[in-house]
């Protein structure tokens, strides 16, 4: 895969995380409890042997750009190619607000053409998994395929949630027939991974050529409408796949990860998940806590109770506290006697003592970064 | 080359054989410690934190997995462009090469090393104890006495002081005595084996040194008496806070369980003087339902199903269902079955223990394999990457490597101990 570029677009403006995406990027977001999603495509990349990434930014990037720093945790430090952040800017053709994925990736086109690679990996930022592009590069080729679009066949998932998606629907051969953008009756249960393989001259001609049509969107105006004149593919991935797209799946997702199964899968299955290096120091727990079901981050403090819990970086639990069915990011605090149940605390919130928060499995409460309750 | 002001030596190089199994195949600095460190962490944090961005590693026993770890020194920040991390192993000259004899020898075989940054200071580390201290007070302390040697002391309980090099200092904290290990101390100032030299004058003194015949070529045994009795200007630094010399079992465990006390004897959450190591990139622990874990420290990338009370667990351990760890380290990778109980214990990396296992049970064991006599002070240690069979006993007083638990498996095939073990299952 050395002859593959990677392109990844973190703001997915389609997913809404409320709180957790207020200030930051959708593929900023942390997850698994020492994770950002981000963390996962980048590792992805990697592993599949990619070493010239470009990351289109737009909103709220400074915390993608602190996190990624100079790429070295994930081995991007290189000499040739690398790590690309690349923000928007403004010039006499552009305003510097992006009109849709295909004039963000307009806007980058000197460092696509100026890459050498002969393929390019276009990856969203709202799915999670753990593989490696190799198989479907090479369907890809063994194809003829003009563009291949990795997706997820999920039978049991609803209708709801599958509106939530782009839905596909290939034929025998995998080629793809049908394209739709969240239909509100799904007629296919095959989820779009928003991530695309096709040959970078080609992405070149399409996004061009699309520029100048006025056209601005990748699947509808791209994807949809040359359905019949390019050789559009579906590769099938089979793995486990997390797809953050509201509040309701990122927090389902993330307790999903308390089964060893769907981490297994997730953190060791093609390869190392790698992520910015904190140095905290190791969790500690207290003489009288109570853990049960629970993934705990380094630098944690556990003097409480918790039970179905995933505790980021440098979490506090008091003594006397009780923490249920919740997910606590970085350095927040909950202090003796609160009680916490079904909620997603953001970084650095202060809940204080004796304080109760009880959300519902379905709707969990969501408290935003740095609040003090 | 620009010069620097002040560069660190460290001293890797010894083998560390009070620590038995433990450094059969690593050199002592680079045995886990605290969860998620090795013990050379400190002392590379401490000078990274102090604005030390030169450090020279000295090794010379097994050091190759101290030289992966240390890497190019993107952990501790030391990957410079001018100067940070270089390892320095003894290489061979145009007449002879030769292995470092001594301390100070190994300094004096690499004073073109340190002439190439030109310092006007140096700092001489050793790599095999836990504490945090700021070394440009030290050197500040140097300059301000104008000191040609300044020796960082810590006073330690009377009755442990024949075990240190124990110095006698005036008011103004001028050396007039330094002895070795002395059967009667009459101070219990002890030098903590940290030394700031000026260059120039170290160099003479080395130099000399090595000419002598009969010399050990050490600091403690003929360096600093030699400068002290020439009435060189040499001054002691007090030193307060936690500090251990991890160089015994005993030790070791002590300083892994003085983590767990409520405050830390030492701190490590302290932002403004991290503690740096490298990372193993996994995922959070996972504590299962129906696991215990009390007063105890976890790193990623374990997994617990059993109970943990009082110890350390290092990244990647994995602890059955059932299984009852006390008292004990368990270090990076180790897998420990269900229905196993562990206490009082030092468990290797990559070990793997059995279900149905009791390590450190009461009654005491004994390891008669004569060179494994070290000092376990009732613990009970097992090697680097074994593997203990479903059902084994082994008690404590013991250090235990393969020909141990082959012996142990020859032991059990005599039929009268085997109804003992079938008594006990």
């Amino acid at each position: 895969m050395r002859d593959t570029m990677g392109i990844v677009t973190t703001d997915d403006e389609d997913v809404s995380l409320k709180e957790l995406t207020r200030a930051r990027s959708a593929a900023a977001v942390p997850f698994a409890g020492r994770y950002r999603i981000i963390d996962f495509i980048l590792s992805n990349m990697v592993n599949s042997g990619i070493q010239n990434v470009g990351l289109l930014t737009q909103n709220n990037y400074h915390s993608l750009m602190d996190h990624l720093d100079s790429g070295k945790q994930w081995d991007l430090d290189r000499k040739k190619d690398g790590l690309f952040i690349l923000p928007p800017y403004v010039s006499r053709e552009s305003t510097g607000w992006f009109n849709g994925k295909v004039d963000a990736l307009h806007s980058i086109m000197p460092y696509i053409r100026r890459s050498s690679q002969k393929y390019v990996v276009i990856s969203g930022s709202c799915m999670v998994c753990n593989l490696t592009y190799d198989d479907a590069l090479e369907f890809h080729k063994k194809n003829k395929a003009d563009i291949t679009v990795l997706y997820k066949e999920e039978k049991e998932a609803s209708p709801a949630e599958l509106s939530r998606h782009t839905l596909i629907q290939t034929d025998e051969d995998g080629r793809i027939w049908d394209m739709e953008v969240m239909p509100s009756s799904p007629k296919s249960s095959k989820i779009s991974m928003r991530m695309y393989i096709l040959e970078k001259n080609l992405l070149e001609y399409l996004v061009e050529e699309s520029v100048a049509r006025g056209q601005h969107d990748f699947i509808k105006e791209i994807l949809i409408r040359k359905m019949d004149t390019l050789r559009i593919f579906g590769f099938p991935y089979t793995g486990y796949l997390v797809k953050i797209d509201s509040i309701q799946s990122y927090f389902r997702h993330s307790m999903e990860l308390l089964d060893p199964e769907n981490r297994e899968e997730l953190f060791h299955h093609c390869g190392i998940i790698y992520t910015k290096i904190k140095d905290e120091v190791p969790a500690k727990y207290g003489d009288r806590c109570k853990v049960s079901n629970s993934l705990v981050a380094d630098g944690c403090i556990v003097e409480g109770e918790i039970e179905n819990c995933v505790l980021f970086r440098g979490v506090r639990i008091a003594q006397d506290a009780v923490v249920r069915n919740s997910i606590i990011m970085q350095n927040t605090e909950i202090q003796g006697n609160a009680f916490i149940e079904n909620a997603i605390m953001d970084k650095d919130v202060i809940i204080r003592r004796g304080k109760r928060l009880i959300g519902q499995e379905t709707y969990p409460v969501v408290v935003g970064k740095k609040a003090i309750i | 080359m620009r010069s620097k002001e002040c560069i660190a030596m460290l001293l890797a190089g010894g083998q560390g054989s009070r620590l038995g199994v433990l450094t059969r195949n690593l050199a002592k600095p680079a045995v886990p410690f605290g969860g998620k460190y090795r013990i050379i962490d400190f002392t590379l944090s401490n000078c990274t934190n102090s604005g030390i961005d030169t450090v020279g590693v000295l090794t010379q026993y097994r050091p190759l997995k101290l030289n992966t770890y240390i890497g190019i020194g993107q952990p501790w920040d030391l990957d410079r462009m001018n100067g940070g991390v270089a390892i320095l192993p003894p290489y061979a000259k145009q007449q002879v090469g030769e292995w470092y004899s001594g301390t100070a020898n190994a300094i004096y075989q690499n004073i073109e090393f340190v002439n190439s940054y030109h310092p006007k200071y140096v700092l001489i580390l050793s790599g095999d104890h836990i504490y945090k201290m700021d070394y440009s007070r030290m050197l500040e302390f140097h300059k301000e006495k104008k000191a040609g040697c300044t020796i960082a002391v810590i006073e330690v309980p009377w009755k442990e002081a024949g075990r240190f090099g124990i110095l006698n200092t005036r008011e103004d904290s001028r050396i007039y005595d330094f002895r070795e290990k002395p059967k009667k101390p009459d101070s219990n100032k002890a030098s903590m084996g940290i030394y700031i030299f000026d260059w120039e004058l170290l160099k003479q003194y080395l130099i000399e040194d090595q000419e002598l015949e009969g010399s050990d070529n050490d600091f403690g045994k003929n360096i600093i008496p030699n400068m002290l009795k020439r009435g060189e200007a040499m001054y002691a630094y007090p030193f307060k806070g936690y500090w251990k010399d991890v160089g015994t079992i005993q030790s070791l465990w002590e300083a892994n369980m003085d983590l767990l006390e409520d405050p830390p004897r030492l701190d490590l959450y302290d932002k403004k003087w991290r503690i740096y190591g490298r990372n193993p990139a996994e995922p959070p622990h996972y504590v299962a339902l129906g696991a215990s874990v009390r007063r105890c420290i976890i790193t990623e990338g374990s997994v617990i199903y059993g109970t943990v009370i009082h110890s350390v667990l290092f990244s990647g351990v994995s602890v059955g269902k059932d299984s009852v760890i006390r008292d004990s380290i368990v270090m990076p990778n180790a897998r420990v079955g269900r229905n196993t109980v562990i206490e009082h214990a030092i468990v290797g990396e990559e070990v793997v223990i059995g279900d149905n296992c009791h390590i450190g049970y009461e009654e005491t064991g004994e390891n008669k394999l004569s060179y494994l006599k070290v000092d376990v002070s009732g613990l009970t240690v097992i090697g680097e990457g074994l593997e203990v069979p479903p059902g084994t006993r082994i008690g404590r007083n013991v250090m235990a490597d393969a020909d141990y638990l082959a012996s142990l498996a020859q032991k059990a095939q005599k039929p009268d101990h085997f109804a003992r073990r079938e008594e006990i299952l």
